[in-house]
């Protein structure tokens, strides 16, 4: 096996092995808390950019499947693992997870203590960083890792959103939606679909009038990568379609987009919330929801302005914002993701409630 | 929503004695449940029969019953104590029952009582498979198919449609007898028809079979507001057909994809919600058909389980705690998580390492028992390790478990019958994982192994990287440090790695090579949130890698090594014993740290010491955690024979031993030493000697006289020992015993006629002794004196042999220089009082008789092991003399393993005990067998059967019987005897003559209420351990001894003369 050596821009330094490729590879390292689900985190278009610590130390167990994917590829830059298994055992498995990620070109390393480096970005934040099986000097790395771009002020989401609109097709669909791609999980669309959408997925640079002409019942909003504030032609997107009264959904990046496009303003965590087990609150009914989220940044609840929004759920661990609303217009949006994959259903009720609005609005 | 306001007394029923199936587990969360409902300001009342648990110590609950646990006994505590709501969900199937019966039958209607965390029909929709089926079909969840068929046509048509294999199970019959698994056509017509014949109402259930299908288990917790979260999920690594008490189970899932784990906690949501939970922790079980992914609702437990204790130290959420906060209307978002402390509990635990639970059996205990292992629970304890991957956590398990095995090393694969692997490896019995290890290393593929096993092929591989790590170790010329490392990342053990490096290499060895080269294990703490928030409970396992967590403090520590997975002999009294060592060093301002690796345990609560490492007990790890922390000591007196087995070790290796030094340890065990110990303070023991022929025995029986007690060193089919009073009787039994285990010798000892046996516990700091107690067995000698019922203070021992006993014991515990506790034993033959045995440690009886009497002895040996004496702590002062009497029960796992014959001997095999209090001796003693389960009868009929040298006793307590307006029932010897004395009789046929009625006629329609029957002679006869184990299937109660049967006759009188009343232990000590 390769040797890998994983440099962070403070000057830290991991070492591991490459289980799959080999080369070098920069961005922001991340860690996820997810017990499960490393097929749909890698191919979430979300972690476009960024470099995947999973806290959970075996993985590989259950190999790729043809079915659990959130995306045409995965997209997260790097995998980072404590152990990845050499052998997989599901009825549904197709492949193994080192032969998926070398397919796609992706360095997977293992071998890496996962707690050190978790424990580290816990206390330091999410950072810039390279992996590396060629160059193993750390000087060499650390000043690579340095120089790398960041995530922020940078349109990831331009990069993962779909060129052209296409369709998400439902047979004798009763709301047909217009999508805003911003690196949207699959899994959106096929919850929609289940309840009876079609979807119209626009690229994230689609004008409101490209979208008004598809003539959809309502507006739904994707996740995405990158900041929020680097992408300012969407928020005027946004701004038109919300003002018009179409209902709108939005969840994680159209969420922030929401809210910036509303007088609200984001910031980025320090570490970001990744995982399957995060409790929010909905205010509205008192009651409790275990969450999947994948996100750097957040909205600033106390930024809104409180004669047009209104916040829904907050997150129970750290009092941040996790769910909006529209005091004049049908529009709500969420910071978690209710379509899981990975994750928890207990927020599935999200697609209903876009369904209401949409048939109250069609009423 | 906060906490109820409108309730104020709480009643809690614990689990009992510890059985098969029901252990420690349920005073770790009784525990917690009485803490956290009295941290809310209610006043709790609890009953609990067992006195080895921490949650009857007087200061756990407001009011402490130690009595039955039974409806009636319920019902009189409640009419005393008033109680405004009874929480059913923590004390275990036990606790369930006992609360439904005291709903049912009007009890809790009747005083206005509440039942709060689960509802009586949802306790039923939880138990009831028809109606639990129901409300899954209800909730749209799939079960396994099944129909009843009445008739063998439909029964063809219906196995045709479900497959095979299919499970038959007849209706309405004991112990599903008559049923069983079809795999063929033929073999369904057989069972099937056997089955409609044994069920009462002619009808059996066919249902599909699940077995050799992947199984798993959910913990999840629910409050009012129904918020549900899933504390853990739990994949079992051997297939279904395996109980999952008895399989090495794995948390989290290894195998499952999101989707399908997700799906699956969808499901247990759904459970909860259709079955009514209200609030609290429940398990849901669930079996997935391998190739197919089909899933299905196995079953679920509507409170806390052996599983939920597993779940909460496998991910630090205290879900006992929790459950009993939620059972008063808080929700999940109002309570905080204590690991993180600013997040909330309402969250679900994720890990970041493996943890792995393997159980500990006792077969070799059960001579006769059939070892495979089944959807019936056969383990008797368990270990838990983590790992940061599998391999590390099972091999530590192994270790823990302490089978002899270093993990899963060449030592383990010589349990492996070799020759028939093949079907050995379709076997699911107690050795199979080493069956699979062997199997790998012999040219087994590890397909053709998981399809033999069952077990996943991600498991197989598991342990095929085990073995090829394995024959690595043993071809490398020499070990560098990345091998080294790599061994040890999976969790090979020095002794394990010694072994293969061959030659004379050491332990010791391997563990200085590692030293010097760098390769030290660090200490990860267990969080709740793998990382994602900052920790502030330190509970640590030991890994490779990186980064060290535990932040060992300056303060002056002392650690404590507790007592490993239960087993018969060493199980929740050590614990207790543990818990109460922490809890008198911590008031004496010590840091303390705790070593164990049973999950079940009070001990590994992270509440209960400073700093708690979850690891096995062996010489490496403790000492690796020495090292790493550096104590004070170890105080190794309190975890029975686990630790004491370290002492030597670890005081060689510069380790500081607290309390009694191992040179008086070994002076007291050593058989010589003890002997000239014993000669210079003028104390008697019983003369004995060992022989490996018949004549050598015949040899030493003259020489010691006779009579004298012969016990083989293993246990002959139907008696242990014998007591022979001539050269004639010896022969045929030490023929036999050497017959039955040859080379190994036969004990003789100086039979000590009629003599009363007698434990009692001290502790003492050098200077002065308090004796806390002297128990006087009920048995006779001869009988483990663990199995033996005892009671405190002696019922009918002089006070002048008493204060003999006391002073002999304070002579021994300074001689010996005893710091800290001291268990003797003792035999009293008239005037002559004999030793048999000194344990300059705890032992079993310490819990019992300190409950007893109120002073908690081993929290003073605990302080004075840390280097207290009696005027720095206080001699203690009873807080007043016992003027009642306490009881002790031993509880028997006979139940479990059909055909072996429940007769005591000097083995040990009881599992458990209880405890009986009353003023009155005989009210004590009635107690503690009601407790047990031997339900003694106020009337009816009791079936007599004696041998010829018990007949005389046997017709004294026939005509008793009588006189109490008991029917008697025998067979013609025993019959005649009683006849002959002027006794009515009922005789019956001999099971031999195959003629009705017999004894088993009638023990099926339910007419003999008890049973008196005593072995008839060196090997049991095939028909009385047929009556004997029949009893116990059908719970009748059984008497097999003389001073049983006197003691009951006598108990049984007292209480219909005078009735029962319960008392708390509070007002004992009042």
């Amino acid at each position: 096996m390769t040797k890998a050596l994983l440099a962070l821009e403070d000057g830290t330094c991991f070492s591991g092995r490459a289980f799959a490729g080999s080369g070098e590879v920069y961005g922001e390292l991340v860690f996820n808390t997810s017990m499960t689900g490393y097929q749909e985190i890698l191919t979430d278009p979300s972690y476009h950019g960024q470099i995947v610590t999973l806290t959970y130390p075996l993985i590989g167990n259950y190999g790729i499947n043809d079915e659990d994917i959130e995306s045409w590829k995965p997209h997260a830059a790097g995998l980072v693992v404590n152990e990845a298994s050499r052998t997989r055992s599901n009825w549904r498995s197709t492949k193994s997870l080192a032969d998926y990620l070398i397919e796609n070109q992706i360095l997977g390393v293992d071998h890496v203590d996962t707690r050190a480096v978790t424990l580290h970005i816990r206390s330091r934040g999410a950072m810039k960083c390279v992996i590396s099986t060629t160059d193993l000097d750390r000087d060499s790395l650390f000043a690579k890792a340095k120089s790398s771009p960041g995530l922020v002020g940078r349109d990831l989401s331009s990069e993962v959103s779909t060129p052209d609109a296409y369709d998400w097709p439902k047979d004798d669909a009763n709301y047909r939606i217009a999508v805003l791609d911003c690196g949207i999980k699959r899994n959106q669309l096929r919850m929609m679909a289940d309840r009876g959408i079609a979807a119209r997925v626009f690229s994230n640079s689609a004008s409101a009038d490209d979208i008004l002409a598809a003539k959809p019942d309502g507006f739904f909003i994707s996740n995405g990568p990158g900041d929020p504030d680097a992408v300012p032609h969407v928020l005027t997107t946004i701004r038109d379609l919300v003002a018009h009264g179409l209902p709108t959904f939005g969840i994680c990046f159209g969420h922030q987009l929401l809210a910036l496009a509303h007088g609200g303003t984001t910031y980025k965590l320090k570490f970001g919330h990744r995982g399957a087990n995060q409790p929010v609150k909905n205010l509205e009914t008192g009651l409790i929801e275990i969450t999947s989220q994948n996100h750097g940044f957040c909205v600033d609840k106390d930024s809104l302005d409180s004669a047009t929004l209104e916040t829904t759920h907050i997150n129970l661990n750290d009092g941040t914002s996790e769910g909006l609303r529209h005091k004049q217009q049908p529009m709500f949006s969420v910071q978690y993701h209710p379509e899981a994959a990975p994750g928890p259903h207990d927020a599935a009720y999200l697609f209903d409630q876009f369904i209401l609005l949409m048939g109250a609005q069609g009423a | 929503m906060p906490k109820r306001t409108d309730i104020k007394k709480i009643m809690l029923i614990g689990s009992g004695p510890i059985v098969i199936g029901q252990a420690c587990e349920f005073d770790y969360s009784g525990t917690q449940a009485c803490k956290a409902l009295r941290e809310e300001g209610y006043e709790v009342i609890l009953i609990n029969s067992n006195p080895a648990t921490i949650m009857t110590d007087p200061d756990v609950a407001d009011r402490t019953y130690v009595e039955p646990i039974t409806a009636a006994a319920v019902r009189k505590i409640i009419e005393i104590e008033r109680p405004d709501a009874l929480l059913p969900t923590l004390g275990g199937q036990t606790g369930l029952n006992t609360a439904l019966e005291v709903a049912e039958d009007g009890t809790l209607d009747e005083f206005g009582v509440e039942l709060i965390g689960a509802k009586v029909d949802v306790i039923k929709r939880a138990e009831d498979r028809e109606l639990f089926k129901e409300a899954m079909r209800e909730a749209g969840l799939e079960c396994l198919k099944s129909e009843r068929v009445n008739n063998l046509d439909r029964a063809r048509e219906v196995a045709e449609e479900l497959g095979f294999p299919v499970i038959v199970r007849p209706s309405y019959t004991l112990g599903g007898t008559g049923g069983g698994t079809a795999y063929n056509m033929e073999e369904l017509e057989r069972i099937a028809a056997g089955g409609l014949k044994a069920s009462r109402v002619h009808e059996v259930l066919l249902e599909e079979s699940a077995l050799g299908w992947k199984e798993f288990e959910m913990e999840v917790v629910r409050d009012r507001n129904d918020n549900c979260v899933i504390i853990c999920s739990i994949e079992n690594l051997d297939p279904m057909g395996v109980h999952t008490g008895d399989s090495i189970t794995v948390a989290p899932t290894q195998t499952l994809t999101d989707a399908e784990y997700q799906k699956m906690r969808d499901w247990s949501i759904a459970v909860l919600r259709v079955i009514g939970v209200d609030t609290g922790g429940s398990n849901v079980q669930f079996a997935i058909h391998p190739e197919t992914g089909r899933m299905v609702v196995i079953e679920m437990n509507p409170r806390v389980s052996r599983s939920s204790a597993l779940a909460s130290k496998a991910t630090g959420y205290p879900i006992a705690k929790i459950a009993a906060k939620l059972a008063v209307g808080y929700t999940l978002d109002e309570l905080p998580n204590d690991i993180t402390r600013d997040t909330p509990a309402s969250f679900e635990p994720t890990i970041d390492y493996c943890v792995v639970k393997v159980p500990r059996f006792a077969f070799e205990k059960f001579p006769g028992a059939d070892p495979k292992l089944g959807v019936s629970m056969k383990s008797v304890g368990e270990t838990m390790a983590i790992g940061r991957n599998f391999r590390e956590a099972v091999q530590k398990a192994f270790r823990g478990l302490e089978i002899g095995v270093a993990g899963l090393d060449l030592r383990a694969e010589d349990l492996v019958n070799k020759p028939e692997i093949e079907s050995e490896l379709r076997r699911t019995d107690t050795d199979r994982h080493f069956n699979v290890k062997y199997a790998l290393k012999h040219g087994y593929t590890m397909e053709r192994i998981a399809e033999l096993t069952k077990i996943d092929p991600w498991f197989v591989d598991q342990f095929a990287q085990i073995v090829e790590l394995e024959k690595r170790l043993i071809e490398a010329s020499a070990l560098n440090v990345d091998l080294l490392r790599e061994a040890k990342e999976s969790g090979f053990s020095d002794r394990q790695i010694a072994a293969l490096r061959g030659g004379k290499v050491t332990e010791l060895d391997i563990r200085r090579e590692r030293l010097a080269l760098g390769v030290k294990p660090v200490y990860r703490l267990v969080d709740t949130c793998a990382g994602e928030f900052e920790a502030y409970t330190p509970y640590f396992y030991s890994s490779y890698a990186d980064k060290d967590e535990s932040r060992p403090s300056d303060k002056p520590k002392i650690m404590i090594l507790g007592s490993g997975p239960n087993r018969i002999g060493q199980g929740i009294e050590f614990d207790y014993c543990c818990v109460h060592t922490v809890q008198a060093l911590r008031e004496l301002g010590f840091e303390t740290i705790m070593v164990n690796s049973n999950p079940e345990t009070v001990s590994t609560d992270y509440d209960t010491a400073d700093k708690l490492y979850f690891e096995p007990l062996t010489f490496e790890d403790v000492m690796n955690i020495y090292e790493n922390e550096q104590p004070l000591g170890v105080i190794v007196q309190m975890g029975g024979q686990t630790p004491l087995n370290l002492a030597n070790s670890l005081m060689k290796a510069g380790v500081p031993i607290l309390g009694t030094s191992p040179e008086s340890i070994d002076r007291a065990e050593d058989r010589k030493h003890c002997r000239a110990l014993l000669e210079k303070l003028g104390l008697k023991q019983p003369e004995s000697d060992t022989a490996l022929t018949v004549e050598g025995a015949l040899a030493v029986a003259r020489r010691i006289g006779y009579p004298v007690m012969v016990r083989p060193s293993y246990v002959l089919g139907g008696r242990a020992m014998m007591v022979a009073y001539k050269d004639e009787d010896i022969e045929p039994f030490v023929r036999a015993a050497l017959k039955v285990s040859p080379g190994f010798p036969v004990l003789l000892d100086r039979y000590l006629e009629g003599a009363i046996e007698v434990d009692a516990d001290c502790v003492c700091d050098g200077k002065q002794v308090y004796v806390g107690g002297v128990m006087q067995h009920i048995e006779a000698a001869g009988i483990h004196s663990g199995d033996s019922a005892c009671c405190v203070p002696p019922h009918s021992l002089s006070p002048e042999m008493v204060k003999r006993i006391e002073q002999a014991v304070s002579e021994i515990a300074l001689e010996l220089n005893v710091k800290g506790v001291m268990n003797t034993q003792w035999a009293v033959a008239g005037d002559e009082l004999y030793v048999i045995e000194i344990n300059p440690r705890a032992s079993r009886t310490v819990p019992y008789v300190s409950k007893a009497s109120g002073v908690p002895l081993v929290k003073l040996a605990a302080k004075i092991a840390s280097g207290k004496t009696f005027d720095d702590i206080g001699y203690p002062k009873p807080p007043r003399p016992m003027e009642w009497y306490a009881v002790k029960e031993a509880v028997f796992p006979f139940n479990r393993f059909s055909g072996v014959d429940p007769i005591l001997g000097p083995e040990m095999k009881s599992t458990g005990e209880v405890m009986g209090m009353d003023a009155s001796f005989e009210i004590a003693y009635w107690k503690s067998q009601i407790a047990a389960g031997q339900n003694l009868p106020t009337e009816g009929t009791v079936f007599l059967s004696a041998k010829d040298a018990d007949k005389s006793w046997m017709v004294e307590i026939g005509r008793q019987l009588v006189e109490l307006g008991f029917g008697l029932a025998s067979t013609t010897g025993t019959a005649a005897a009683l006849q002959e004395a002027g006794l009515p009789v009922r005789v019956l046929k001999k099971l031999a003559e195959k003629e009705s009625p017999n004894i088993m006629d009638l023990m099926r329609d339910g007419e003999v209420q008890m049973i008196i029957n005593t072995p008839s002679g060196p090997t049991a006869r095939v028909d009385e351990v047929k009556i004997r184990s029949e009893t116990i299937l059908r719970g009748i109660p059984i008497i097999t001894t003389e001073p049983g049967a006197r003691a009951s006759l006598a108990a049984i009188r007292t209480v219909r003369e005078h009735g029962w009343t319960v008392k708390a232990l509070q007002d004992y000590f009042a």
